[in-house]
């Protein structure tokens, strides 16, 4: 198979927006000008350059928002910073300890994206990754089986755990029309408590010798360390092989393609014989099956067993990592790292700089809402370059008048 | 069985029920007006520490329950700005909304009280009994054990009603989300309408929150309101976006509460976590079931902008 590209388009024989004309133009005549970088921006989706650009601003915009508040809790910001950096890459030991936080932010982030990719709204990742988990912990304690194929049948179950609460949110979706917001969100109630049922003192699955938790996995069947002396385990190489399938998925198969078309625009894949339903339930089941990977690879790598109290929350902190990383699959690493630095980085700024450790929480939800007014943002930087412009062509001051907004 | 099912048990439900009416209130509000709001929770807990920590400060419960609504209206300011005015996309501007709600309130815990988790206790809102309706006959009884804040929350939900259903500014509401083009064209200002349906929306949350924290108890905990937020979202879908059938679910969502915590002190050998996944099961199986296609406003979630 040989993969070619239609080259990109030069100027004069295609149709421009003139938008993006303006913005090519402005590029190529002062590549590090205000124009450049807000044309950049825009065309954000388009190249690297932008998405660094707009990673790095959203990110910068949340942490000074955060700021206030820092100052609130009497911390001093270069100790704050300076305990953040110690606990997260301070020493070998810390920055293993941020991989390990990476992994299940990464693998749940990938879940996040695609459902986004499809247009639709996943907000049960937690669940998803508790009921992943919950499967993962249970098959690892109660099957016998080879070491080998043990962890291979724990991770199995781990995503078919997921993919199953992502099932009931799927079908409701396609054949009844409810909105997925609701019933993912519903469903994170039911894995929970499900979850603590399963593992309560008079439940199915509990520890004979350890309420709350399921029975140990055996230790030969659990995800090796692959960095002695710390706690880093062959997860993360299972999340960076998963970001690689992933992004093979969206960019190299007619189904990636399909969810995509079905993201963009619904109306135009169902002209175009894509069965919308279809690709509904499978883009939200592969969705859940991230989210339970993501369960299964902490329950296996981390702990060796599920208990019921194993996620911090990372369905939730997935999805400002996701939309940090604009939905691509690479950037995920990166918006995933940054927020394992937040978390390993937490503990000694809360032990050092007395910041509370919810700070994190604070800092994701803010990611969230800039990435939410982003388009406003953006539309606002247009605005004030087309307004520049106006006054230098017509060598004057211009009054207030509405330039961009009539579109 | 008969000691099970008493006027206890059915007080605790309605107890139990109002922190569900009063963001369910809000929400439907929101989502009739056009805007997806799933950020009750977040606005829930904002008003939840708000109450507490005017109250901690003032030392009044009732400036704690004004404090609430100002977190509320802040909350639904913020919403409001960011998807009526900036036109961001909804549910990721509300997801932002629960987000810092959680860990705002759980970091600010520490720097005002100096400690992690739970605060110390603070002036509650008195609950006075009401006089004479434990002479009326029938429902005397259950009546007596409800406070007047409780009537004030139940009235409330006819007042939405009314207010929805039978004034003009409701009309011009539903408008605004069923076809916001059209009402644009019938002369509404169409984000003003939406912009006020936030804001309220957030004030209603907040005021649920207020009532875990220093009406039911006295203290604000990471957190504390469990979900509620999302329980209401259910219970207005499971409503069909309608005041009244939306009320009913959260009655029936206040008594599943009730008997799962009173099951919890009767029998050990009910499975009562399984028994707190009730209210959500239920209105997922409803939805699959007799509830029919759930549709919501036709404009929800759609950003307006004039053309």
């Amino acid at each position: 198979m040989i993969f070619k590209r239609p080259p990109l388009p030069h100027e004069g024989d295609l149709r421009l927006d003139p938008e993006v004309r303006a913005g090519i133009d402005a590029r190529r005549a002062q590549p590090f000008s205000v124009e450049a970088m807000v044309a950049q921006m825009r065309d954000g989706t388009r190249s690297v350059a932008g998405r660094v650009l707009v990673f790095v601003i959203t990110l910068a915009a949340a942490v000074i928002c955060t700021l206030p508040f820092l100052f609130l809790s009497g911390a001093e910001l270069g100790v704050t910073l300076s305990a953040f950096l110690n606990g997260s890459l301070g020493s070998q030991f810390a920055f293993a300890e941020t991989l390990v936080q990476m992994i299940p932010l990464l693998i749940a982030g990938m879940a996040v994206a695609i459902s986004f990719h499809g247009g639709l709204f996943n907000m049960g990742v937690e669940g998803q990754l508790i009921f992943g988990g919950l499967v993962a912990g249970i098959i690892g304690a109660e099957v016998e089986a080879p070491p080998l194929i043990l962890s291979v049948l724990v991770l199995l179950g781990g995503v078919a755990g997921g993919a199953l609460a992502a099932l009931v949110p799927a079908l409701l979706k396609a054949y009844r029309g409810v909105h997925e917001v609701v019933t993912t969100i519903m469903m994170n109630f039911v894995a929970t408590y499900f979850a603590i049922y399963a593992v309560a003192p008079a439940g199915p699955f509990v520890a004979a010798t350890q309420p709350s938790a399921t029975e140990k996995i055996p230790r030969d069947a659990r995800l090796p360390t692959i960095w002695d002396g710390t706690r880093l385990h062959a997860g993360v190489i299972i999340a960076l092989v998963a970001v690689l399938g992933l992004w093979w998925l969206l960019y190299r198969t007619p189904l990636g393609f399909r969810i995509r078309l079905m993201g963009k625009n619904a109306g135009a894949a169902r002209a175009s014989g894509v069965s919308v339903k279809r690709t509904i339930i499978t883009t939200l089941l592969i969705s859940g099956g991230f989210g339970g990977l993501a369960g299964a690879v902490q329950v296996l790598g981390v702990y060796g067993r599920f208990f019921d109290a194993f996620s911090a929350g990372y369905g939730w902190d997935a999805i400002a990592v996701a939309l940090l990383a604009a939905l691509s699959p690479f950037a995920l690493i990166i918006s995933a790292f940054f927020f394992a630095m937040l978390d390993s980085g937490a503990v000694q700024m809360q032990a050092v700089a007395g910041v509370s450790r919810e700070m994190v929480g604070v800092v994701s939800g803010l990611v969230v809402a800039f990435v939410a007014i982003q388009p406003w943002l953006l539309h606002g930087l247009d605005r004030m370059r087309a307004r520049r412009r106006t006054r230098r062509e017509a060598g004057a001051p211009v009054t207030l008048t509405d330039t961009g907004d009539a579109t | 069985m008969s000691d099970f099912f008493t006027i206890a048990l059915f007080a605790s439900a309605l107890h139990l029920a109002v922190p569900i009416i009063l963001p369910m209130l809000g929400g439907l509000l929101c989502e009739r007006s056009g805007v997806i709001n799933i950020g009750l929770e977040g606005m829930m807990l904002g008003g939840a520490f708000g109450a507490v920590a005017f109250s901690y400060v003032t030392g009044n419960p009732w400036l704690g329950l004004l404090g609430a609504v100002g977190t509320g209206l802040l909350s639904g300011v913020i919403l409001a700005t960011m998807s009526v005015l900036l036109r961001g996309d909804q549910v990721i501007g509300a997801t932002a909304i629960n987000l810092v709600g959680a860990g705002l309130t759980a970091a600010l815990v520490p720097i005002i009280w100096g400690i992690d988790g739970t605060t110390p206790s603070v002036p509650k809102v008195p609950t006075p009994e009401l006089p004479f309706v434990g002479q009326i006959p029938l429902v005397g009884p259950l009546l007596a054990e409800l406070s007047a804040i409780d009537l004030v929350a139940f009235a409330l939900v006819g007042a939405v009603w009314w207010v929805l259903m039978r004034t003009d500014m409701g009309l011009r509401l539903r408008a605004c989300g069923e076809s916001a083009a059209a009402a644009d064209a019938a002369g509404i200002d169409v984000t003003r309408v939406r912009f006020i349906a936030v804001t309220l929306s957030g004030v209603l949350a907040a005021l649920g929150g207020a009532y875990l924290s220093i009406v039911t108890l006295d203290l604000f905990q990471a957190s504390m309101t469990q979900g509620r937020g999302f329980l209401a979202l259910a219970a207005m879908v499971f409503g069909k976006w309608r005041v009244g059938p939306a009320f009913l679910v959260c009655l029936g969502f206040g008594l599943a509460d009730a008997i799962a915590l009173r099951a919890q002190i009767f029998t050990h050998d009910l499975p009562h976590d399984l028994l707190f996944a009730l209210p959500y099961v239920l209105a997922l199986v409803a939805l699959a079931t007799f509830v029919g296609r759930a549709t919501g406003p036709a404009d929800v979630g759609k950003p307006f902008r004039r053309a």
